[in-house]
Parts: C-alpha cells; sequence; structure tokens
C-alpha cells in the first residue's frame, strides 16, 4: 500500500509538471496542458484568517490563489450538482487554516563555507572585486539569485503546515535580502519565489569572514553603525555632481554601499542570537536609524517581557524548549546552574508571556533540534498559556503582516495564494493531524485523511445461488477497526476486517468445526452507506455481496477532562536578573536611618565615631548624632564601620563576547556601553565586597582600545540602566608589550606597532587625523552658514565614528584611562598630550609610576594602581606595592584599581596594603577604592564620600574596612539596599529549594518516558585586560 | 644588643632608631649592596644564642602564649615559656626586646613554581614544564633558582619555606620544599617530598576566549583514568622486582610512592575526580595529598575518616558556578577544619603571590577559622601534609629555629608587617629589590 502511494504520487508529480497554470515565458515539449486547477473544499470549518473562522463553509480556489471562501450548508452531493466545472472535496468534519509562514528559514540556499586559511592576522577583505572594506558585510547576497527548492527540505516543513519561508543566508553581520518563497517543488523556481529581496537581514556575528575586525560583540555594533553612516554618506557622494572635474578625486564605487542603501526600504531583520539583551542591543542601533528591526530572539525574552514590550520591537521567536537534564546522578546534575534548571521550566511560557507584555511576534522554526518537534512545541507553548489565536496569529498574520506580504499570503482571503492546511481536528488539538498542504493550489498530502467512520450494523447478504443473510457489526476504535458476524443473534463470529477509506474486505469461518473460511471483497459506497463486492466460497465457487447499513452503534464514550492549568501552575518565579540570587521584584529606593557607626566620610571631619546617616530617595539626606527619622528602616551600626561604597576603576566584568577589540591598532569606535552584561553574577558578588560603581574598560590589546562604560551595581536593572546617569565619556589606551603584541605568539607581527616607538606614532597619526577631521567639518560647517550656497558640490566629510571619539579627546569633552606600565611610555603619553593640548585623565596599572611621579604630578593625572602585582610578564619587573604611597605622597590622585572579577570583591584589602607598603594613613588608604576613583571618573560630585545628598551610596562594614576580617553586611547603591548579609543567607537556601524542586521535576520527567539532555557546565569567562590573546 | 655584620636589615634597624642622621649611610650601603647583587646576601649559620622576649607567641598549633620568650641556638629551638622567670641579658646571647610584637613560625608556602619562573609572560625564564606525559623523574630542585629576584619579596612578608612544584603532563615531576635563604639548590633543599599528578578532568569544553562553550561530561575520562592506573601497576610491579636488565628511571623515580616514603600529591578538582584519586591511592598503597580539590568540603567526612589531606588552592577565589555560596572559596578551610581534615591553603597560581599566603589565611580566619587554626594551615599542617613537621612547622623546643617578627596580627594587610625573621637560627636579611627601588626614588623626590 505504502509503494502504491509512493508511485501514484510521482506520477502526479510528473503529470503537474508538464502542466503549469501560470503564465509563462516558458517553452513546453509537447502539447500545453494547461488547467485551471479549479478546486472547491466543501463543508469545512475554515479559518479564512487568524480570527475569522467559519463553520461549515467552502473555499473556492483556482488557478493557485483563493476565489472567495464563504459559508456553504449545503450537502456535498448538492454542490456537486451546483458547481459541476469544480473539482469539490467534500471537507465535511475538516478544519482549514491559512498555512503557516517562517520568517527565519534558510531553505534552498547552500550554506556559507568558511574558507580555509593559515593562521595569522588578516587586516583586510579577501574578497576580489568591488566591494566593500570588510567581509562581513553581505549585502550584495540575494536569496533569490541563489535559491533552488529542494524537495527534501520543503517537505520538512509542508510537514508542520509552513506553505512559505522567507530565506535567506545565515551569514555575516549584514547577509543581504531574504526572498519569500513557497514550499511545494511542482513548479520551477520562477513561480515558488513570490518576493524577491522580501527583507534584509542582520546579525552580530560576522559568520564565515575571515577578515579579524570584528572580533568582539562591540566591534559587531559598531561595524553596523559605522556601514550606516558610510552608506548616508556614499549616498550624497554618488549623488552630487562634481564641482570641478579636476579638483574633486574619485569617488569610489562599492558594491555594498550601494546595495545597503537600496535596502533600507526593506524591512530589517535582525538575528539577535544570544540572550534577550542582544535584542535590547539591536533595537538600540536601530533608534539610532530609525529602523524598527523585525528581531529574532532566543526564546528567553520571557525573562524580561517587560523591556522587550518597551522596546517597541517586533519578534521571531523560536520554539526551542530545552529538554529536562538527565539529573539523576546529583554530582553531575550540580553542573547545572539555577538558570539553566529555571529556563528549562519557564522557556515554555515564553510565547505566552510576550503575548501577554503585549508583544507582537512570528513564531519560527529555527533553533529546533528537528524539525518535527515543532508541533508538540507549539501545542505545549498553548497549554502553558498561549492563546490559540494568537498561535495562530504568529503563524499567519505576524508573520506576512512584518515583511509586508499580507497581500499574498497570511489569510484565505480573495485573490491570495491558495496555500492552506487541512486538518482532521482543531489544530491545537493534541490529536490534530496535518492531512494536507495546498501550496499555490497544489495539494500535498502529509497524511492520508482518517478513514471515515463506517461503524454500524449491516446486512451482509448474497446468494450461492441460496440466498446467505447475516448481522454484520462493526466497531471499536477508529484506526483499529473490529468487526463480527451475529448468526442467531447471539452467536459471534470474528471477521479479519480491512477497512482503507474505499475498499473492504472481511475474513471469517462460519463453520468452527470446518475451519473452513469465507473470503469477501470490495468497495464502499460512502453516500449510499452501502458495500458490495465478489467473494469466494471454501470449495471454490464465487459470489456476490452486498451489505447495507442498518443501525449506528454508538461508540464508547472516552471521557477527557482536561486541566488545563495543570501546565502552568507551581511554576517558578521570574527572577531579576534570571540567575541565582537574583530577585522576585526588582529592589527600590528605601528610607534607611543607619545608626551608631563609626563612619568613615571621606570629607575634612574625617572618620566620626557614633554616628547617625539617614538616607532618603536615593540621597545621604542627613549625617549627626541622635538622628531622628520617621517611617525610616534603621540598621543598627553600633560596633560597625560605614563608609561610601567602594568605586572600581578598571574592572571588566559584566561585559559581553568580548573586552577587546584588539584587531586594529585603534578600536576608538567600539563601546563597552553597546554589551554591558546585566546578568553577570560577578555584579552581585562585588556588592558582597561593597563595590558599588566600577568603570567597565575595554582591554588593552590596542594603543587605542574602545570607549568605557561607567555603571553602578543595579542588580537586576537593564545593561542600560546600570549607567550612571551623565557620567562623562572615557577611553580605554594602551601602551607596552600587549598592544605590540610581544606575547601574542610568533604569528602576530604585522599589526603595527611592534614597537613602543611605534605606539608614539599611532597615536600621532591617529591625533592629527582628527585634527584634520576636524578641520574639514569645520570648513564644511562654515560653507552651509556662508551666503553662497550656489555651488551643491560641496558633501559633507565622512562621518567616521573613531575619529569622533579621538576628536572628543582633543576636545575635551573624552577622557582617557591608559593602561600603562614602564616610564618611558607613560612620559611619551604625556608628551603627546601636551602636543595636543590635552591632558591624560588617568594612568591606570601605572606599575612604574612611581619613576615618573614628579612628572605625571606637572602633567596633573591620575594614577589607578595594582597594589601588588609584578613578575608576570617583562615590563612589571620594577613593579613596586609601595607604588601607590609614593604616588599619593607625592601628591597624586591615587586609586587602587582590580582588573579582575575575583579581586574586585576584596578591594578594600588592596587598599589596605598601602599602609602596610609605604605607611599611608589609613584615611588616605580608604580613598584609593573611594574617594579617589571618583575623582577620577568625574563622579566626584555625587558619590565617593559621605556627604549630604550625595547619592546614598553606602556600606555597612563589620569591622574597620581596611582589615581582613571587615565584611560588607549592607550595601547600599542610590539608596537601594541591594546587598544584605542577612537577605543573603536567606537566598542560599531559596537557591538549593529551588534547584531541588526543579530537580525532582525532572526526574519525574523522566520517568514519564522524557527524552532527556546531558547535563552541561555553563562557562563564564572572567576578562582582564589583556584576555583574549595568551596573557594577562 | 646589635649584630654587625653589614646586612640591610641591621642598618634598616639602624635608621628607625637614628632617624634622619643614618639615611646617607643607608644609601653608601643599598649602593654598594646592589653592587654586588640585589639578592640579599644569604647569611651564615647562627653563630650564638638568641633570645626574643616578651613577645605574643604563636606557637603554631593553636595555643597562643603570652609576654613569652623564644630562644634558640645552633639553628634549633632550646628555650620557650610564658612569662619565664629565666633572667635574659647579654651574658647569655643576643637578646632582642619583643614586646607588643608578635612571633609566628616561619610560613610554607605549598604547590609553587617559586624559584622555577622569573617572568611568567617570559618562556626562557620558565622551568617547570618538561616535555612528555609521564615525568616522574622529572626533579623540580634541579630548576630551582636561589637567586629569583621574586624571592626576597616573599621572605620579606615571612614565607620562609616553599614547595617547589613542577607543572604539566599527567605526571609532572618531584617536588622538593626549600627553604629561601640560600647559596644555591642543595643549601636550599629541605626534603624531596612527593610526585605530582594531574587527575583528568570529568568536563570537557570547547568555545572561544569571548563566548567559552558549555563544558560537557568528558567523554575519555574512564580510559584517561585507566591510563593512571596501569601505568601505576606497570611502575609498582617494576619497584617490585629484584632487579632489572634495563633500568627505568621514570619507574625508579616512583619507588618511594609504595613504600610511602614519598607523598603522591594529586591535583583534583570535583568530587567524583577526587575519590577516584583515593581509589588509586589505596588500590597502590600510596599515601595520597588532595591539590586544589575545590569540592573537598563535599566529602570532608570521608577525607577525615581516611585520613588524606589536603593542600587547598587559594582562599581567594571565584566560586565555580553562579549558585554556589558566594563566599565558598572562602569558608572552605573553615569546613574542613570543621570534619577534621588535615589541610594547608596554598596559592597554585601566580608564584609572585606567595608573600600573600597569610593574607589567604588571613581571609579563611574571616570566614569561620580561628585566627590560630588559619595560622596553623599555613605552618604546622603544611609542615604535617609535606613530612616535615619533625623539622619545623610549629615553634617548638627541638625544632628549626625559623621563625618571624610582625609588628602586629600577621593575618591582616593592615597590620602585617614582618621585621625579623630567622631560619635555622640565622637572622635573614628582608631587603628585596622593590624596597630599595621605593627608597632610590624616595631619595629622588626628598620623601621621607
Amino acid at each position: 500500500m505504502i509503494i502504491m502511494r509512493y508511485c501514484f504520487f510521482i506520477s502526479l508529480t510528473c503529470l503537474l509538471r508538464t502542466s503549469v497554470a501560470q503564465e509563462s515565458t516558458f517553452k513546453t515539449n509537447g502539447p500545453d496542458d494547461y488547467r485551471e486547477g479549479k478546486h472547491l473544499f466543501a463543508n469545512a470549518t475554515i479559518f479564512t484568517s487568524y480570527n475569522f473562522k467559519i463553520q461549515q463553509a467552502c473555499l473556492f480556489v483556482q488557478n493557485g490563489k483563493v476565489v472567495k471562501a464563504e459559508p456553504c450548508n449545503t450537502p456535498v452531493t448538492e454542490l456537486q450538482k451546483i458547481y459541476k466545472d469544480w473539482l469539490v472535496h467534500d471537507m465535511t468534519g475538516r478544519y482549514i487554516y491559512p498555512a503557516f509562514i517562517d520568517l527565519f528559514a534558510d531553505y534552498g540556499i547552500a550554506e556559507a563555507r568558511r574558507e580555509q586559511k593559515e593562521g595569522g592576522p588578516q587586516p583586510e577583505s579577501n574578497i576580489k572585486g568591488a566591494y566593500g572594506w570588510n567581509q562581513a558585510i553581505h549585502t550584495d547576497f540575494h536569496a533569490d539569485r541563489h535559491f533552488t527548492a529542494n524537495e527534501k527540505q520543503a517537505e520538512e516543513w509542508r510537514k508542520l503546515g509552513f506553505g512559505a519561508v522567507l530565506t535567506h543566508r545565515k551569514d555575516g553581520i549584514a547577509r543581504g535580502t531574504g526572498a519569500l518563497v513557497t514550499l511545494q517543488t511542482t513548479d520551477k523556481e520562477n513561480f515558488l519565489c513570490i518576493k524577491a529581496d522580501a527583507a534584509a537581514f542582520f546579525s552580530f556575528q560576522k559568520g564565515t569572514s575571515t577578515q579579524d575586525y570584528p572580533s568582539s560583540l562591540m566591534g559587531a555594533i559598531a561595524l553596523l553603525r559605522q556601514t550606516h553612516y558610510d552608506a548616508q554618506w556614499y549616498k550624497q557622494v554618488r549623488n552630487s555632481p562634481p564641482a570641478s572635474a579636476n579638483l574633486t578625486p574619485i569617488t569610489e564605487y562599492n558594491i555594498n554601499l550601494e546595495e545597503w542603501n537600496r535596502q533600507l526600504n526593506l524591512p530589517q531583520i535582525f538575528d539577535a542570537a544570544g540572550d534577550w539583551q542582544h535584542i535590547l542591543r539591536a533595537d538600540k542601533i536601530g533608534d539610532e536609524f530609525n529602523i524598527r528591526y523585525i528581531i529574532k530572539g532566543n526564546g528567553n525574552e520571557y525573562q524580561r517581557a517587560d523591556a522587550i514590550k518597551q522596546a517597541q520591537v517586533r519578534l521571531i521567536i523560536p520554539l526551542n524548549f530545552p529538554k529536562p537534564y538527565d539529573v539523576e546522578d546529583p554530582n553531575k546534575a550540580a553542573w547545572i546552574s539555577l538558570q539553566d534548571l529555571k529556563h528549562w521550566e519557564l522557556a515554555p511560557t515564553n510565547p505566552a508571556m510576550l503575548a501577554k507584555a503585549g508583544v507582537e511576534f512570528a513564531i519560527t522554526t529555527a533553533d529546533l533540534e528537528k524539525k518535527e518537534e515543532f508541533l508538540p512545541a507549539l501545542r505545549k507553548a498553548v497549554k502553558f498559556g498561549l492563546d490559540s489565536v494568537l498561535a495562530l496569529k504568529a503563524l499567519t498574520y505576524n508573520p506576512a503582516v512584518f515583511i509586508n506580504a499580507y497581500d499574498l499570503i497570511g489569510s484565505l482571503e480573495s485573490g491570495k495564494l491558495a496555500n492552506f492546511i487541512i486538518t482532521s481536528k482543531p489544530l491545537f488539538d493534541d490529536k490534530c493531524e496535518i492531512n494536507e498542504v495546498w501550496i499555490q493550489g497544489r495539494r500535498h498530502e502529509v497524511k492520508p485523511f482518517e478513514a471515515r467512520d463506517i461503524r454500524g450494523e449491516y446486512l451482509l447478504t448474497w446468494q450461492t445461488p441460496e440466498p446467505n443473510s447475516h448481522r454484520l457489526i462493526v466497531s471499536g476504535e477508529l484506526s483499529n477497526l473490529k468487526a463480527h458476524i451475529l448468526q442467531k443473534d447471539t452467536q459471534k463470529i470474528e471477521v479479519k476486517f480491512t477497512y482503507r477509506e474505499q475498499d473492504v474486505q472481511l475474513i471469517f469461518t462460519p463453520d468452527r468445526n470446518t475451519k473452513h473460511v469465507i473470503r469477501l471483497s470490495g468497495v464502499v459506497r460512502h453516500n449510499e452507506k452501502k458495500w458490495s463486492g465478489t467473494g469466494e466460497l471454501p470449495d471454490g465457487r464465487r459470489f456476490t455481496w452486498s451489505a447495507e447499513h442498518v443501525k449506528n452503534i454508538l461508540p464508547d464514550s472516552v471521557t477527557t477532562v482536561k486541566d488545563t492549568t495543570q501546565h502552568t501552575k507551581d511554576l517558578g518565579k521570574i527572577i531579576y536578573p534570571f540567575l541565582a540570587y537574583g530577585n522576585d521584584t526588582l529592589p527600590a529606593p528605601g528610607s534607611y536611618i543607619i545608626k551608631n557607626g563609626t563612619v568613615w566620610t571621606n570629607e575634612p571631619s574625617g572618620i566620626l565615631r557614633n554616628t547617625d546617616i539617614i538616607i532618603r530617595n536615593g540621597k545621604i539626606a542627613e549625617i549627626g548624632k541622635n538622628l531622628q527619622c520617621a517611617g525610616c528602616k534603621s540598621v543598627d551600626a553600633t560596633g560597625k564601620h560605614v563608609t561610601s561604597g567602594i568605586i572600581d576603576e578598571h574592572s571588566h566584568i559584566a561585559i559581553s563576547q568580548g573586552v577587546n577589540e584588539g584587531t586594529e591598532a585603534s578600536s576608538a569606535e567600539v563601546r563597552i556601553g553597546d554589551v554591558i552584561n546585566a546578568q553577570d553574577i560577578n555584579i552581585y558578588r562585588q556588592l558582597a565586597g561593597g563595590v558599588v560603581a566600577a568603570q567597565l574598560l575595554h582591554g588593552s590589546a590596542n594603543p587605542i582600545g574602545g570607549q568605557s562604560a561607567i555603571i553602578k551595581f543595579r542588580w537586576g536593572y537593564l545593561p542600560e540602566q546600570m549607567k550612571i546617569e551623565g557620567a562623562d565619556g572615557f577611553i580605554k589606551f594602551a601602551l607596552g608589550e600587549n598592544v605590540k603584541q610581544s606575547n601574542w605568539g610568533d604569528k602576530h607581527t604585522i599589526r603595527y606597532p611592534q614597537t613602543r616607538m611605534g605606539v608614539e606614532q599611532v597615536y600621532y597619526n591617529y591625533f592629527t587625523k582628527a585634527r584634520e577631521y576636524e578641520a574639514a567639518w569645520k570648513s564644511y560647517g562654515s560653507y552651509l552658514s556662508s551666503k553662497s550656497k550656489s555651488n551643491p558640490a560641496i558633501v559633507p566629510p565622512r562621518k567616521d565614528l573613531e575619529l569622533d571619539a579621538l576628536l572628543e579627546i582633543l576636545q575635551r569633552k573624552r577622557f582617557i584611562t591608559c593602561h600603562s606600565y614602564v616610564q618611558s611610555e607613560i612620559n611619551m603619553l604625556m608628551h603627546v598630550a601636551d602636543s595636543f593640548g590635552f591632558k591624560v585623565n588617568t594612568f591606570t596599572h601605572i606599575l612604574e609610576g612611581y619613576k615618573v611621579a614628579d612628572k605625571m604630578k606637572a602633567h596633573g593625572v591620575n594614577a589607578s594602581s595594582f597594589s601588588d602585582w609584578w613578575a608576570y610578564k617583562y615590563e612589571v619587573i620594577d613593579a613596586i606595592p609601595y607604588n601607590t604611597a609614593l604616588l599619593m605622597k607625592m601628591g597624586i590622585c591615587t586609586a587602587v584599581n582590580s582588573d579582575d572579577a575575583e579581586m574586585a570583591r576584596r578591594l578594600n584589602q588592596e587598599a589596605a596594603k598601602a599602609v602596610k607598603y609605604g605607611g599611608l594613613s589609613e584615611e588616605d588608604a580608604w580613598k584609593t577604592v573611594t574617594l579617589n576613583p571618583a575623582k577620577m571618573l568625574h563622579l566626584d560630585h555625587r558619590t565617593g564620600s559621605i556627604k549630604k545628598g550625595k547619592d546614598a551610596d553606602v556600606v555597612v562594614w563589620s569591622d574597620n574596612p581596611l582589615s581582613v576580617y571587615a565584611k560588607a553586611e549592607q550595601t547600599f547603591v542610590d539608596g537601594i539596599l541591594f546587598f544584605d548579609i542577612r537577605r543573603d543567607e536567606e537566598k542560599r537556601s531559596e537557591i538549593l529549594a529551588e534547584r531541588a524542586r526543579l530537580i525532582q521535576k525532572m526526574l519525574l520527567e523522566k520517568k514519564s518516558g522524557s527524552p532527556t539532555q546531558e547535563p552541561v557546565r555553563k562557562t563564564q569567562q572572567m576578562y582582564n585586560c589583556s584576555d583574549g590573546e595568551h596573557v594577562h | 644588643m646589635i649584630d654587625m655584620k653589614c646586612n640591610f636589615s641591621v642598618f634598616s634597624r639602624l635608621i628607625r632608631m637614628s632617624g634622619k642622621i643614618c639615611i646617607g649611610i643607608t644609601f653608601l650601603c643599598a649602593e654598594f649592596a646592589s653592587g654586588q647583587a640585589d639578592v640579599p646576601v644569604p647569611s651564615p649559620p647562627q653563630k650564638q644564642p638568641v633570645y626574643l622576649t616578651n613577645a605574643t607567641i604563636h606557637v603554631g598549633d593553636g595555643r597562643v602564649l603570652q609576654r613569652a620568650t623564644i630562644g634558640f641556638d645552633k639553628g634549633k629551638i632550646i628555650f620557650l615559656e610564658e612569662n619565664p622567670t629565666f633572667k635574659t641579658d647579654e651574658t647569655i646571647g643576643r637578646v632582642i626586646d619583643c614586646s607588643g610584637k608578635h612571633i609566628y613560625p616561619g610560613l610554607i608556602a605549598p604547590n609553587t613554581i617559586i624559584g622555577l619562573s622569573e617572568i611568567e609572560a617570559v618562556r626562557a625564564t620558565n622551568d617547570y614544564r618538561e616535555t612528555g606525559q609521564y615525568n616522574p623523574n622529572a626533579r623540580s630542585i634541579i630548576s630551582y633558582n636561589t637567586d629569583s629576584r621574586v624571592t626576597p619579596t616573599i621572605r620579606s612578608n615571612g614565607v620562609l619555606y616553599a614547595q617547589v612544584v613542577p607543572q604539566g603532563g599527567v605526571i609532572s615531576g618531584t617536588s622538593s620544599v626549600v627553604q629561601l635563604d640560600a647559596w644555591n639548590w642543595e643549601d636550599a633543599l629541605v626534603k624531596e617530598d612527593g610526585i605530582w599528578l594531574n587527575w583528568p578532568s570529568e568536563l570537557s569544553g570547547g568555545g572561544w576566549w569571548a563566548e567559552p562553550a558549555a563544558l560537557h561530561a568528558n567523554k575519555e575520562y574512564h580510559k584517561q583514568v585507566e591510563a593512571i592506573k596501569s601505568y601505576f601497576k606497570e611502575a609498582k610491579s617494576y619497584c617490585a622486582a629484584a632487579e632489572h636488565t634495563k633500568t627505568n628511571l621514570r619507574f625508579e623515580a616512583m619507588c618511594d610512592l609504595f613504600n610511602k616514603r614519598k607523598n603522591l600529591y594529586v591535583n583534583a578538582t570535583r568530587v567524583n575526580e577526587m575519590q577516584h584519586a583515593i581509589l588509586l591511592g589505596e588500590e597502590m598503597g600510596m599515601r595520597i595529598v588532595l591539590c586544589g580539590a575545590d569540592e573537598s568540603w563535599k566529602i570532608a567526612g570521608e577525607l577525615a575518616r581516611k585520613g588524606i589531606p589536603v593542600i587547598l588552592g587559594e582562599t581567594h577565589d571565584l566560586p565555580g558556578m553562579p549558585d554556589d555560596d558566594i563566599d565558598i572559596a572562602y569558608k572552605t578551610p573553615y569546613l574542613l577544619q570543621q570534619a577534621g581534615v588535615l589541610f594547608c591553603i596554598s596559592i597554585p597560581g601566580a608564584f609572585w603571590q606567595q608573600r600573600n599566603l597569610m593574607f589567604q589565611a588571613g581571609t579563611a580566619a574571616a570566614y569561620g577559622l580561628s585566627k590560630e587554626d588559619a595560622l596553623r594551615a599555613i605552618t604546622l599542617n603544611a609542615a604535617k601534609i609535606l613530612g616535615i613537621d619533625n623539622h619545623t612547622g610549629s615553634l617548638e623546643k627541638g625544632k628549626a629555629a625559623t621563625l618571624i617578627v610582625s609588628t602586629g596580627d600577621l593575618l591582616d594587610m593592615r597590620t602585617s608587617h614582618i621585621e625579623l625573621a630567622f631560619i635555622d637560627g640565622r637572622e635573614i636579611d628582608l631587603n628585596n629589590k622593590q624596597k630599595e627601588l621605593y627608597e632610590k626614588f624616595k631619595r629622588k623626590y626628598g620623601l621621607q
């Protein structure tokens, strides 16, 4: 039977190949076989769109398009008479839905291959031709030009109910355009591609590009931003007629920028693979260029659905619900983080939570291990609270509307493509099967229709020639029918019964003694409820027979009580951030009175004993003795020390995917602020060490690094909310071994600079360029403001984000924190700054600062040092632990920093080492991790000391904060209690309890037969300055 | 009374005593010394008895003696008493009044590459990793550089012994315990104490630096463990043979493991790894010491019952998992102590960090351990584990006079300041290159 159907399918395909219904430029081999394809699907429940249902309806299809869908409460036999020129399909009891659309497919597109290349740097693109400078920008790729239909792939999608996909090549940061194609393969691609260039695609991943830049997430973001500006400028340049032909330089022709500009009007789809923070990152780029991206998410958006809603993005979401982990081995189960355990439980709520938040989304099959997981996952999403109407919307209306294709597909309205699915039951019913998918009027069988119900009592008669008559009873499950003959009303004779839609076979033994077998074979006339055929007696005589339906037999009623709430009850809470030690509500500012502590003010008043502090509205409201505060929560600090919070001048925590864009000598255009990772556990750990703020720095892989982000440790808040409002802009510079790649291995001898003398020239070169850039803009500005605008040929200079940042330095709007070790280079950078008329703000590490302290003092630069690090590389052999004390004694504002996620939570101890080495006073030592870093980050007007009106960044310590025995007991940031040592104890128990609950739940799932996944241990990269390379 | 040998500690004491007047002399001396070498001159053997009086003496075994005196001669402790009636004046030898000060045993830094590397990033200075996977016969003492510029910076904080450990491969080599004031490695050697094994990791994974991939079960783990086992079996049977026609130097080096004259130090992190390592020790009849042993607290009861000692890694470490107690590394020493495990604290990471050993112990004291137990974790316990406790590790009569005098609490950077240090009764020079540079530039700027 299977073979038969297969053959039938083949022949149908071949037949249809030659019968293109469309008008076409193609010549036919042999006589034309033009057909109108007029189909009438009768008496179905038809969803003409996701939210409009017609019962007892007829769908008319002609030439691959919908003619109309309307109620037609008429028996099929009647319809056949009325619509004689239509192929009438009896769809009684069946359901018809618009076929689904997948916006995130690579169907029929060959995967991009990464070119094999030798190790070592590749600063430039290796694509030949008039293309752009970066190999990860593929705007020249048009999916329609590379698309070839692929029956095997198409069938996988069709089985799930899809009729069309937006296909593109998943490679690169700009991926070119996608084509909307249908999933039939009967016709040639010319008829399948229903919308070429239907959308432009982007991502943060450079894919197969072998070019070095960008190597980090922030680099990818910078590249996108710069390419936008380049494309704008390019357009202006190309559109301006030359002023005087001999003066205007030759303008470049650039395929990628041409295409970029052409594609700006298309829907813009952004693949934000990673965590939900990527969605906000993509959205932020969109805001800058007035683009509302359609963003492909990751299935974890529920973790911050409110933020996603606020960003007003439209999403494409996968249904990649994780399998439970195999947690039977407790040691291996311990590898799995609470975050992953919780995600397993809550992932199926993702669509429902997004819907609840009011986010518009389309659903994709992407990211599933196997495509066949799709429908079960979809139904799971519905069980976990997704409204089935919205589910259908996310598969039909939304994807069509997102890419402006609702005039073609997405519903079954007149004139649209006849892309629909036929099912046996309502779509979201567990037992629903998709039977057929029709695409552009082409039928594709997914699974044969369930045979029609023929259960009942029949009167079976034949003549041999003497008349025979039997009562035949057909009963049982539809999928497993049984039959027997009743003799003399009580005697049951089992019948071996086979039934396939229009054929029946009956084999039985009327006389048990003889065991002789009678065999009947016949056809079913469903309309007349009558069977007829031929049979053979045990003795070989043949005869004809018939069976007439006498009465119905009621099938055993199966009662299934469905508890629709069972899946969503007892779910764990969402926590902020979504990992261990997150809070189930975001902590808010409160009013506090911290009573009777020893207060280290960092102000002229020094250390005050038995002193109270009142915190209100996020600020330090009052400092004094015996203060009263109605409505304040009281913190007893008797015997304890109270200080302003620690500020880490040099941190690399809370950064996503790369701290260095060290592929070029300058990466001034990249911004740590683009890649803040609010989900870093180190934020919480450092709050527990009394740290309230940090400068998140780019690494030290190149002389001119990237722009810093200065954040407060607002645990659980969004990345943008962590940035300190109105903070000055800073940028990382670096000197010495890292930037000259001394310790990167033997292949890294190409990138300029390789020596300290080269480093100096890098600065002169870039700052000179920045000056010229400034001049170019000035002259453009004066041209714009001049009266004689008659000459239209002057185009603005190219906006260069790298030079913008450098110009900000020259204009004293951006400030340098420079990684530095050796005295010669420290000296050098101060000379460079002097010659360009600005000051270096901070030398960080500055381990030989003590050798040039007088010069530093004269320059007015700050120092931010390690307490006692040395001997890890050649340039630190002269580092001394007395550096901090000596610099302080020389009157240089000096901080002690961490550059290390572990040390950062003990910066109080590191500060104390300046007492040990060099005999700094305790008050001065304490300032090296509080007031002094605040000063060098230009934040001392609002934080860094205990002073009325300053931000309530306050820490209560169990002991003298410089002591190894001191613990931070409470840490307030802006008056919000983000760390409390007692609450921390509770959290630990809560984490244990939540883990245990989830593990038990997973064990049950495994027991009930669910497939599982192996435990994995997610790792987190701890960055320090030169990470990404081979030394620190 | 003052020793008149010209060394830095004498001169720095001179400065402290007489203030500004002596500055000129000090610098003459500094220049003279750095003309020779910027590594201080090793001190000669103890010539006369020395008594340190009126001090708070932390014995190292948990006891604290108030207003106590310690005396030593010919390198050995000969006297230790609280409120002694014994008369101490110049007639009995050199007497140093240590009123208000604290005396501790010299600290022991286990599991480090001090002396095997001078500058981490400069390959030519690295002498700790031999090629190949099984190098039991590679002896760290041969690489040990007594003239490292780093060692003096560690001594001046009170670390007077180190266990110098080869790295890499499966069996890295043989470690040695050294004292840190020596002319050459023969002088320095206290004991060649054991062989180092890197236990395979249960987890493996890939990814790249910006996006590390998740770690998953190491599929080769059991195979790797089997390979180690069979190597040890072969070595053991080799050692059992009466004679050999051909000598296997690698196996020869392992024979002392099977008679327990040497320790087998095993770097292992997770519960299963440690359990498997212990099994190997039991099967082969070896004395196992677990090193690193992040998760040792999870099996502390069993470690105590079986008498398996642990050399913990840094207390100043991040938890392995976001879910872990944020202070898990801080309190692991306490958890082991509670269970009765013999453990000590080490800094396997940066060799130059050994000077912070006492603060690693200090943090353990902030998180549950008593201060004396914290001290024990860097003195007597370490000595016991390395098998040198009959020689040093605590201040007891008959043991080596290896001790330090601190202005205040040794474990707290607020007060930790080493004024005097003795190794085998020899007062050692506490100067180092960094102090010299400090003095040099203070002089340049006219700072006090």
